[in-house]
């Protein structure tokens, strides 16, 4: 079984109006190739789930989103993501604000084919009162009363890891494995790139078994796509590129924007091709 | 006595927060509360556990600021790990009560509840912040306190915007499972230290930083405040937690970049 892809011909498995996870954390190990290539694609009125970084304000600003499911957008040492900061502000999306952990239990919940997870995260917030369509329920053991967050279930899950094999067994070398694996369980379709593809064989070559976090059976695509998470990190391969994060916050600025998509996602390329 | 900076008076009254809490996970947000947390453990709450800003836990809480070794993929040689917390396993930990962690707060209002989400209305935000992040189940699982840099009006309002972090009124309209859960424990500001310990779960300052009037944190407190009778003076550095601060926490000197003053 061989998965391998490139960037451009999964991008064309994505439709209009899909449920797209997005792995990694913030300004941390973010498909940002696949972010990029979808900026260069025709697609539009997405809904993005995401631990958010520079992979949510991109796509704001591309137009290509519609709706994001979020506990934040930001890069770290910039508290919030600029590009998403002004489409919040401008009206341009709207949004699904959760609470961190609600969103884990949210894709746990679709990965198990629950109805919904209980907890107690978002009780007595304005998490609750401003998505009404959360229901409390009652414990049938006792005497609570929980949140019954519903599944998120995604159409697709994109994620960036270290190493990876072309079946599509997905290892990260780094020290947090972050959401990636779950989202993949939650999605129909997993989409999956990494710095370096290696023979199965070699998986262990430069992790233990810990590291094999995502199994093949939950994964359809694999891209290699060396630096693909950049100017995100992709610990242990590289750290965050500050003066390209820096350039990208810039861009948020109307004036900016032209220029920095012009240099750093660039135009269409035709399906299959390889950039 | 000792010469002491704001920034450093400031550091203590956060660190205070975490005193007798015994073998769990304190998590401080921002740098000062970081530098607290480690202090807290250096000084007088030997068993808390810290990670470093990251995934591992440290045994030996040491300089701010420097790169993780999360970030760098290794374990510096001079760093020594005690455990691992990734993301995927921290809300366990939390939901699990096995923490108290002190968040900042863009808003926070007179029964304690804080805004770390937006300004204004939240369908179209005049300033969109951080996000709800997760305040809201920290604030029903486990023991939260608040770091306010600058004690105004603004921050202070008779109503947040959006509630991130539950406050005592609304905790106590929560079924009593949760109800018990929830604790807002310090609230530390550059002028006063309060708690909810007021009528009705409300405001109440607990101790005034040396030097500070109750009228002058009033007037920059956008509600009534209870005081305690009468009021302490908040604790200055010990000759030792200054050393602690400025020799092994902090000796880069972060702490400065606050601006903090009454």
């Amino acid at each position: 079984m061989d998965k391998r892809t490139s960037i451009d011909a999964a991008v064309a498995e994505l439709r209009d109006g899909m449920t797209i996870g997005i792995g990694g954390w913030g300004p941390r190990r973010k498909p940002m190739e696949l972010v990029r290539a979808i900026c260069r694609s025709p697609l539009r009125d997405l809904t993005v789930v995401s631990y958010g970084g520079p992979d949510v304000g991109m796509l704001c600003s591309a137009g290509k989103v519609r709706h994001v499911v979020f506990g934040f957008v930001s890069l770290d040492r910039i508290p919030v993501d600029p590009h998403f900061r002004r489409a919040r502000e401008s009206g341009t999306i709207t949004v699904t604000e959760l609470d961190e952990g609600m969103l884990q239990w949210g894709l746990y919940a679709a990965a198990l084919r629950l109805p919904f997870l209980p907890t107690r995260a978002g009780l007595g917030s304005d998490v609750e009162r401003l998505n009404p369509e959360l229901r409390r329920v009652a414990s049938p053991y006792g005497d609570d009363e929980v949140i019954a967050m519903p599944p998120l279930k995604l159409d697709a899950a994109l994620v960036h890891v270290n190493r990876a094999d072309a079946r599509g067994t997905g290892q990260v070398l780094g020290i947090d494995h972050y959401f990636d694996d779950l989202y993949c369980m939650a999605a129909e379709r997993s989409y999956m790139t990494c710095e370096q593809i290696v023979p199965t064989e070699a998986l262990l070559d430069e992790g233990c078994v810990h590291s094999l976090r995502i199994n093949r059976m939950y994964v359809h695509s694999v891209v290699e796509a060396p630096r693909g998470a950049w100017f995100t990190s992709c610990a242990p391969d590289y750290a965050i590129d500050d003066a390209a994060l820096d350039d990208y916050a810039r861009a948020a600025d109307p004036q900016h924007w032209d220029a920095w998509r012009d240099t750093n996602i660039g135009t269409a390329t035709p399906v299959g091709q390889t950039r | 006595m000792s010469e002491y900076l704001w920034s450093e008076l400031c550091i203590v009254a956060c660190a205070e927060a975490w005193r007798g809490d015994g073998e769990i996970l304190a998590s401080g947000i921002g740098v000062i509360p970081r530098i607290a947390a480690a202090l807290a453990r250096l000084s007088f709450s030997p068993d808390l556990l810290i990670t470093d800003g990251e995934a591992l836990l440290r045994a030996d809480p040491a300089p701010i600021g420097v790169p993780t070794a999360s970030q760098n993929g290794h374990a510096p040689h001079a760093v020594i790990i005690e455990g691992w917390i990734p993301f995927s396993k921290m809300f366990d930990v939390l939901w699990a009560g096995r923490r108290h962690i002190m968040m900042g707060a863009a808003q926070l209002d007179r029964h304690g509840n804080q805004n770390i989400s937006c300004i204004g209305d939240w369908h179209r935000p005049k300033a969109q912040l951080l996000g709800v992040r997760g305040a809201p189940g920290n604030s029903v699982n486990h023991p939260c306190s608040y770091w306010v840099p600058r004690h105004t009006t603004r921050v202070f309002p008779e109503r947040v915007d959006m509630v991130s972090g539950v406050g005592t009124d609304r905790a106590a309209e929560l079924p009593e499972a949760t109800r018990r859960l929830h604790e807002v424990r310090r609230i530390v500001t550059n002028l006063a230290v309060l708690d909810t310990g007021g009528p009705a779960g409300t405001l109440r300052v607990v101790s005034l930083h040396p030097g500070v009037s109750f009228d002058t944190v009033q007037s920059c407190t956008g509600f009534p405040l209870a005081q305690a009778a009468p009021p302490a003076e908040t604790a200055i550095p010990t000759p030792e937690q200054l050393r602690l601060i400025r020799e092994v926490l902090d000796p880069s000197g972060l702490r400065h970049l606050e601006g903090l003053a009454p």
